[in-house]
């Protein structure tokens, strides 16, 4: 049997190139990690007829449906049209629903469960997940971006080229406080000690403060409410061989809107700077290279961020290298 | 006889009332609640119909509206002080029969509890005006018929919402004025069923058997099981007491004032005396003291149950620690005692 398949091609459409000559694996976009529990037939009936029986869930919250012959790829597109039509009833930009997926390239918009379950979540993280799976794909370029409710982090935010954190400002209301401290305890053991007691009532340190929401939470009288939801924006976290790294605090108490448009404006840096000569090059590498101000500069084109937003001048990585020539005896 | 009004002209009355009276109801707080995207239903002032929340029960009672969470008694110079002046408007609350009756439950406390009133208090009690809000159906967790409150018929206006149709009784004279519409046939109604159904321990058994019940196992579970965070005293609408603080303003401290704040019961610090020693430092031991005082310690001093069955304790636990559950305890622990 001849197989003459363009890998490319067959990447591009989500399927791998595996260890076993001929077998792929397909995986399945699940922006969010919210799947409507009907598309769990098709993936069901591709692993059992098409696959071994199984089915991987990715650490970006997708499916993957190991053991496909890659002469089925056409028959399993087919199949796989109603999942792709549903994403493009939710506005994502696709053309051909019956070729299976465009890209690849920009992984799977990943989020914590966020507040439609979650009491700490800050706002709903499968809303804001989809609504940047529609801006940026389908795309090729490399891009990892996970959205998590809170600063927890549950969904490893860190770990991604872009990192949307929520964040939301307490309002205090002395008047209804009778000091418990319950919030100023609880803020100084499990959060950043933004709060001290002075007078009975609280005093937040708004430099302390990551508006986790903890405060709101404790607070048996509601004198702590929640008021404007922000968000933190961490950027160029990753890991990989080359030099894994936590990603850093680009900008603090950004809006919605702005968060839009940093991301979408990424994909012009990209565009501008990436080296074409390569196969691929991750976003984080191009600024490792560009530097930080002219990314900033580039992402920040015409974003009106609210007044409260702390944008970072400078931004020191603290990830490592493998440099065991210095580092081991 | 009753009056019937639409919306319009029950707005209208509400603008004629809010002349001479600040309006209190239940109102919903968009976007206020302690989870993100959830609502915060709790006291509030009104001005129009829409404004008031009746599909949820409020998280908060209307204890505040006549004894604020936090209350300024006076405000000392070096040499001398003054009391803050009140609002000259008189108050209208529209509440539900429980809340009502929780009203006289603190009346209690603050006015007949000693030889004197309360004056800060009274001079907020003495404006209340009672608009009922017929409650018939009651809330999951409510159980106001096996603490006998019902039923609040002292009231000045009584008032059923029925959708846009408002029907009123005007007891009180003083605010026929205000409300102009159809004369119809109305018997104001009153829950006599709750879902939930609590038998109350005798208290005479109690008394014959203090030791028993103070000593019972069933408190040790609460030690594990609550958190001392105060939420059931706080929403709890007869819970009623408070500390003292001394405010020294920071840039003058030879000026300040001296506030009373609402105190729990189930919080640290509660019971710290001078030495720094402290009692009921378990949980259980704190639960204990706040549910006998419900139901037996108040009863016995005025011969009423202090706890109106508004079930918001149960409602606001974040450890899903049920009070109804623990008075049910008590009453079988009490009645199985007794046999003994």
């Amino acid at each position: 049997m001849i197989l003459d398949i363009d890998t490319k091609l067959l990447k591009k459409n989500a399927y791998r190139v595996t260890k076993q000559r001929g077998i792929t694996a397909l995986r399945i976009r699940v922006p969010g990690g919210d799947l409507n529990i009907k598309y769990l037939d098709i993936i069901k009936e591709i692993a059992e007829k098409y696959g071994n029986g199984t089915v991987h869930i990715t650490t970006r919250q997708g499916f993957e449906i190991p053991g496909i012959s890659m002469e089925k790829i056409d028959e399993i597109n087919e199949l796989i049209s109603p999942i792709i039509r549903g994403l493009k009833d939710e506005g994502v930009q696709i053309e051909d629903e019956e070729g299976g997926y465009p890209a690849a390239g920009t992984r799977n918009v990943s989020a914590c469960i966020g507040n439609r379950v979650c009491p700490f979540a800050n706002y709903d993280t499968t809303v804001l997940a989809l609504k940047i799976e529609k801006l940026i794909y389908p795309n090729d370029y490399h891009v990892k971006i996970a959205v998590t409710g809170c600063p927890n982090d549950c969904i490893k935010a860190h770990m991604q080229d872009i990192g949307i954190i929520g964040q939301v400002e307490p309002i205090y209301d002395p008047s209804r406080c009778i000091g418990c401290q319950a919030c100023v305890k609880n803020c100084k053991r499990r959060v950043t000690g933004a709060l001290t007691f002075e007078n009975f009532k609280v005093v937040r340190d708004p430099n302390r403060c990551i508006g986790c929401g903890e405060c709101i939470l404790k607070c048996p009288t509601s004198a702590w409410t929640r008021d404007e939801k922000y968000y933190r924006i961490v950027i160029m976290g990753r890991t990989g061989k080359k030099n894994p790294r936590l990603a850093q605090t680009f900008i603090e108490w950004a809006d919605e809107e702005s968060v839009l448009k940093i991301i979408k404006n990424m994909y012009d840096f990209i565009d501008k700077y990436i080296d074409k000569t390569l196969d691929k090059e991750h976003v984080g590498y191009i600024v490792d290279r560009e530097g930080f101000k002219k990314f900033k500069e580039e992402v920040l084109k015409d974003v009106k961020l609210p007044k409260k937003a702390k944008v970072a001048n400078h931004i020191d990585y603290t990830g490592y290298r493998y440099e065991r020539n210095t580092i081991y005896d | 006889m009753g009056i019937e009004l639409d919306v319009k002209s029950f707005d209208d009355a509400l603008k004629i009332l809010s002349k001479n009276y600040k309006i209190f109801a239940p109102v919903r707080l968009k976007g206020k609640g302690a989870f993100s995207d959830t609502d915060l239903v709790t006291y509030g002032e009104i001005s129009s119909y829409k404004d008031i929340e009746l599909n949820e029960k409020s998280r908060y009672s209307p204890k505040e509206v006549i004894y604020p969470i936090t209350q300024t008694l006076f405000y000392f110079t070096e040499d001398e002080y003054k009391e803050p002046e009140i609002d000259d408007k008189g108050i209208i609350v529209f509440l539900r029969p429980c809340d009502a009756n929780s009203y006289l439950k603190l009346d209690n406390i603050f006015l007949k509890n000693g030889p004197y009133e309360d004056n800060y208090y009274k001079r907020l009690r003495d404006k209340v005006k009672f608009f009922i809000i017929e409650c018939t159906k009651g809330f999951s967790t409510c159980f106001c018929v096996s603490t006998g409150s019902n039923k609040f018929l002292d009231y000045d206006v009584f008032v059923r919402f029925d959708n846009d149709k408002i029907t009123c009784d005007v007891k009180n004279d003083e605010f026929s004025y205000a409300f102009s519409g159809k004369e119809v046939e109305f018997i104001p109604e009153f829950i006599e069923k709750n879902e939930i159904e609590v038998k109350l321990p005798d208290i005479d058994k109690i008394s014959q058997n203090l030791e028993y019940v103070f000593n019972h196992e069933l408190w040790d579970e609460y030690t594990k099981r609550c958190i001392a965070c105060g939420r059931c005293t706080v929403s709890c609408p007869t819970c009623s007491c408070f500390s003292m603080q001394d405010i020294f303003y920071k840039d003058n401290p030879k000026c300040g004032e001296r506030r009373r704040v609402w105190a729990s019961c189930m919080v640290d610090g509660f019971t710290d005396v001078a030495g720094g020693h402290s009692y009921r430092q378990k949980y259980g031991e704190r639960m204990r003291f706040k549910v006998m005082h419900k139901i037996y310690d108040y009863k016995k001093r005025f011969g009423t149950t202090m706890c109106v069955g508004c079930g918001r304790c149960d409602d606001v636990c974040p450890e899903y620690i049920s009070f109804i559950k623990i008075v049910s305890k008590v009453t079988d622990a009490v009645d199985r005692g007794e046999s003994k």
